[in-house]
């Protein structure tokens, strides 16, 4: 049953590595963009937390960095 | 819609829906892989490789689709000088150009058991991988060019003079003789696929739909970060 369905007339090797092809490139472009983003996220935290505090509460007042703070470790310190 | 993907929303929709539309789109992706792999029917004439059309099909579309809009929002960008338009652009253009690729591959990979042949540079595969050139165009005018206002109008017209190549590759079927089939799904004329190989289509277009919207707010994010990351130096 398996076999036939991995077999499919012959075509198995076409039909399969077609849809791993796909599954393969989603997977690495999910990776590369997860990483870019993790990537900016920690330069977001070191910059916040190097910030003088005054510097800081100015950045908290603006809705953006709130929302950023919220979504980063940076907001627990 | 534009509107509310400005700055000052995108971070709270992203951390909202992204979990969302992740469990979303492997939902559905599981639901279409069952159809497309398992539960369809194979084709009177090409058997079972015409399961590589579920993927193939799909990956075209989104990526032709996604250039379109690329392309339209690049005359906004010009006209009206609008840059979150730009990161719009630029968030959409990883996912569209990993589509042309997937579109390019797996239809060489169909055209093995069907044409006998990997490649043939009819207009259809041609045209589609003059999109693909486009594609790496564009994104490489990001990381080329230095100056971001350089950058913007330099991707803008590439994306504008891309979008001459869209209707030659949704027409070139049809005005060259080609390897490659007419379309047998139609807005306009009649579609002349049948209903058990249309649901598993519809299921995996709007996986891969999902797929790229997921991207682009991931992308979106990144690009927003990276502005609002400059924006603290000069606090």
């Amino acid at each position: 049953m398996i076999s036939e369905i991995l077999n499919m007339n012959g075509y198995g090797a076409y039909v399969l590595s077609s849809f791993l092809f796909t599954l393969v490139s989603f997977g690495i472009l999910y990776s590369v963009i997860k990483i870019q983003l993790n990537k900016e996220l920690k330069i977001f935290e070191t910059k916040f937390n190097n910030l003088e505090i005054e510097k800081a509460e100015i950045a908290k007042k603006q809705k953006t960095y709130r929302e950023i703070l919220a979504i980063t470790s940076a907001s627990k310190i | 819609m534009l509107n509310y993907f400005n700055p000052g929303n995108t971070i709270k929709i992203i951390s909202k829906l992204q979990k969302f539309v992740f469990a979303l789109f492997i939902a559905v992706l599981i639901l279409g892989l069952a159809e497309a792999l398992i539960l369809s029917p194979e084709d009177y004439k090409q058997s079972d490789s015409v399961r590589i059309m579920y993927v193939h099909v799909p990956a075209a579309w989104i990526s032709l689709g996604i250039f379109t809009v690329i392309s339209i929002l690049s005359f906004g960008i010009l006209i009206f000088k609008n840059k979150n338009f730009s990161l719009i652009t630029k968030s959409l253009a990883p996912s569209g150009f990993v589509f042309n690729i997937i579109a390019l591959v797996t239809g060489s990979i169909w055209g093995k058991p069907t044409w006998g042949t990997w490649w043939a540079w009819d207009a259809r595969i041609t045209s589609m991988l003059l999109l693909a050139i486009f594609y790496l165009m564009f994104m490489m005018s990001w990381k080329i060019v230095d100056k971001e206002n350089v950058a913007i109008k330099l991707s803008s017209y590439i994306a504008i003079f891309g979008l001459i190549n869209i209707p030659i590759i949704k027409f070139s079927v049809d005005w060259w003789s080609t390897l490659h089939q007419p379309s047998s799904v139609n807005v306009l004329k009649e579609t002349t696929i049948h209903t058990s190989m249309l649901v598993p289509l519809g299921i995996m277009t709007a996986a891969f739909a999902l797929f790229s919207l997921l991207i682009f707010l991931m992308k979106y994010n990144t690009e927003l970060l990276k502005i609002k990351n400059k924006g603290l130096d000069r606090l």
